[in-house]
């Protein structure tokens, strides 16, 4: 590969990269409460169509960004695996609220223990639940990722 | 012939991931055609094992987790389980406190049945309303965060009474709200009640009889939307409530539309409740002060320290027995059985929900329908997996 191909390809990497930070479209699985605020964020208030991601698609085919909303119990992690399997690529992941992340409160038998158990996560996002902003927040991170990182190589 | 039908049924999974199942709900429909024949719904999903955690956590510690059973109307959910403890402990509230607790319950049956009248016209595939009632239910939010900081776990009943007294901006923000609201929700109900698109996809489909509704234990506006004329605050009253004038509304027909307008007349007799507990609210204590759950707010000495840490570690001793109680909820009865031996921590706890019984009351309202049908039943049922599965 001669330079010319890797300049052009560095600056194709941060146009697409642009173009995907800004229409990011997530999918439509929400688990337990945090579902709640992430349809808030999609709302009139908060107004997620912001940052390009108001569609909600219900097929994991069509969607880049998985939200992993809510507790993820033992029974629904092979479910979610496969979702996750099913986007295609980039994909991103962002771990929702207290109990994607950790297992939360819920330290039982049934309750995987942190959704990066089963899929990698991009970004955490903290609270029981989180609100509508820190969602938005974990939108802002997820861009800055894709900005130093491009999308290409992943 | 027989054949031939045999290769005609389907058998198709719906869920648990699917925008229209309410959280993690997962439906075998077998078809014939466009016909339903049979409805499998498969729970544990969202199985917590809250019953489970109840009985190693000392009562005051299982507040926080009572929140996220109905994480639609946490504050609904809170009182029930605070009535049921202070059953068994036999404990009397403050007046002021009955009052708030009505008017955060009633504020929580508002928001409950928006984000359900907004999901629903959003599987039937009405966008609109839920925007119209995200903005209704954001207001209801922001008052929430005035009186306990959180938006959607409130953890604000506590036993005895409530955590905080309210201020007066959440007065002040409660009177906006129900000059307001009211004007507001007829936008809504303009554009839903004689929508004929709205009226063809509720009216006739999902009915279920009178005797049937009882006999598959339903409750709430699920119930009264078969003719039952059936409340648990009017019938086995609890808190203030016998107090406070208020209808309950019930429909005849057992259809989606019944429930739809049951719901909706739900909206507006809260909204007379709160208009009520707004001019009668009196002053006084928040929180009974002879409440066991109660710490001392003065720094305590050594020897209470040590009391105080006991307390929080083993829990304050309970009478023994067996209690039940249900509440009415946005749901339906939400109902806690307790059985404690004496100690801090209850020995079992029962957790009656109302989704759990909805959802296995499916099958009987959807065989023979159509299957663009069971989206609507589905919501008009108005169930929520963390209650279903627990």
């Amino acid at each position: 590969m001669g330079v010319e191909n890797v300049v052009i390809t560095e600056k194709l990497d941060k146009l697409i990269s642009w173009g995907r930070r800004w229409s990011f479209w997530p999918l439509t699985c929400g688990l337990a409460c945090c579902a709640i605020e992430m349809m808030a964020a999609s709302a009139a208030r908060f107004d997620f169509a912001r940052f390009g991601s108001e569609v909600f698609r219900p097929s994991p085919r069509h969607a880049d960004v998985f939200i992993v909303a809510g507790t993820l119990t033992k029974k629904m992690a092979p479910v979610v695996r496969k979702l996750y399997d099913q986007m295609p690529h980039p994909k991103w992941v962002v771990a929702m609220g207290s109990c994607a992340e950790t297992g939360g409160v819920f330290d039982t038998y049934s309750v995987v223990q942190g959704v990066d158990t089963v899929i990698p996560v991009d970004v955490y996002v903290p609270g029981c639940a989180p609100t509508p902003e820190a969602l938005q927040y974990a939108w802002i991170k997820l861009q800055d990722k894709l900005r130093k990182e491009g999308s290409l190589k992943a | 012939m027989n054949s031939v039908e045999e290769t005609r049924r389907v058998e198709i999974n719906m869920g648990p991931q699917h925008p229209s199942t309410h959280g993690v709900g997962r439906f075998i429909l077998t078809l014939n055609g466009e016909i339903i024949e049979d409805v499998k719904p498969v729970c544990g999903y969202l199985h917590r094992g809250l019953e489970k955690l109840a009985e190693n956590m000392t009562y005051q510690q299982f507040m926080p987790i009572v929140d996220r059973l109905d994480y639609v109307a946490s504050m609904n959910n809170d009182l029930a389980y605070c009535l049921a403890v202070e059953k068994l402990l036999g404990m009397e509230v403050p007046e002021r406190a009955e009052y708030i607790r009505v008017i955060v319950a009633e504020l929580g049956r508002i928001a409950s049945h928006l984000i359900w009248l907004g999901t629903m016209a959003l599987d039937i595939g009405a966008l609109t309303p839920f925007f119209y009632t995200f903005r209704d239910r954001e207001t209801i939010y922001d008052m929430f965060e005035e009186i306990c900081g959180a938006r959607l776990m409130y953890n604000y009943v506590r036993i005895g009474g409530v955590a905080k007294d309210i201020t007066p901006k959440f007065m002040e923000m409660l009177k906006h709200f129900l000059d307001t609201f009211p004007r507001l929700m007829k936008e809504t109900d303009g554009l839903l009640t004689k929508n004929r698109i709205w009226m063809r996809r509720t009216k006739d489909v999902g009915v279920i009889s009178y005797d049937d509704a009882i006999n598959w234990g339903l409750s709430g506006p699920s119930l009264r939307g078969s003719g039952v004329n059936w409340d648990l605050r009017k019938n086995r009253p609890y808190g203030i409530y016998p107090s406070l004038e208020f209808d309950v509304p019930y429909f005849p027909e057992g259809d989606v539309y019944a429930r739809y307008l049951v719901r909706l007349e739900e909206i507006n007799q809260s909204v007379r409740i709160l208009r009520q507990c707004v001019e009668k609210i009196p002053a006084g204590e928040y929180m009974n002060p002879e409440s066991p759950f109660v710490r001392p707010m003065k720094k305590p000495k050594e020897g209470i320290a040590l009391k105080d840490f006991v307390l929080q570690i083993r829990g304050v001793k309970m009478p023994v027995g067996e209690i039940y109680f249900g509440a009415e909820n946005p749901k339906g009865e939400l109902g806690f059985y307790i059985v404690s031996d004496g100690a801090g921590k209850p020995y079992r706890m029962k957790i009656r929900t109302p989704s759990f019984v909805h959802v296995f009351a499916l099958p009987k309202i959807v065989k023979g329908g159509l299957v663009a049908d069971i989206v609507s039943v589905i919501s008009s049922l108005d169930f929520v997996f963390g209650e279903v599965d627990r």
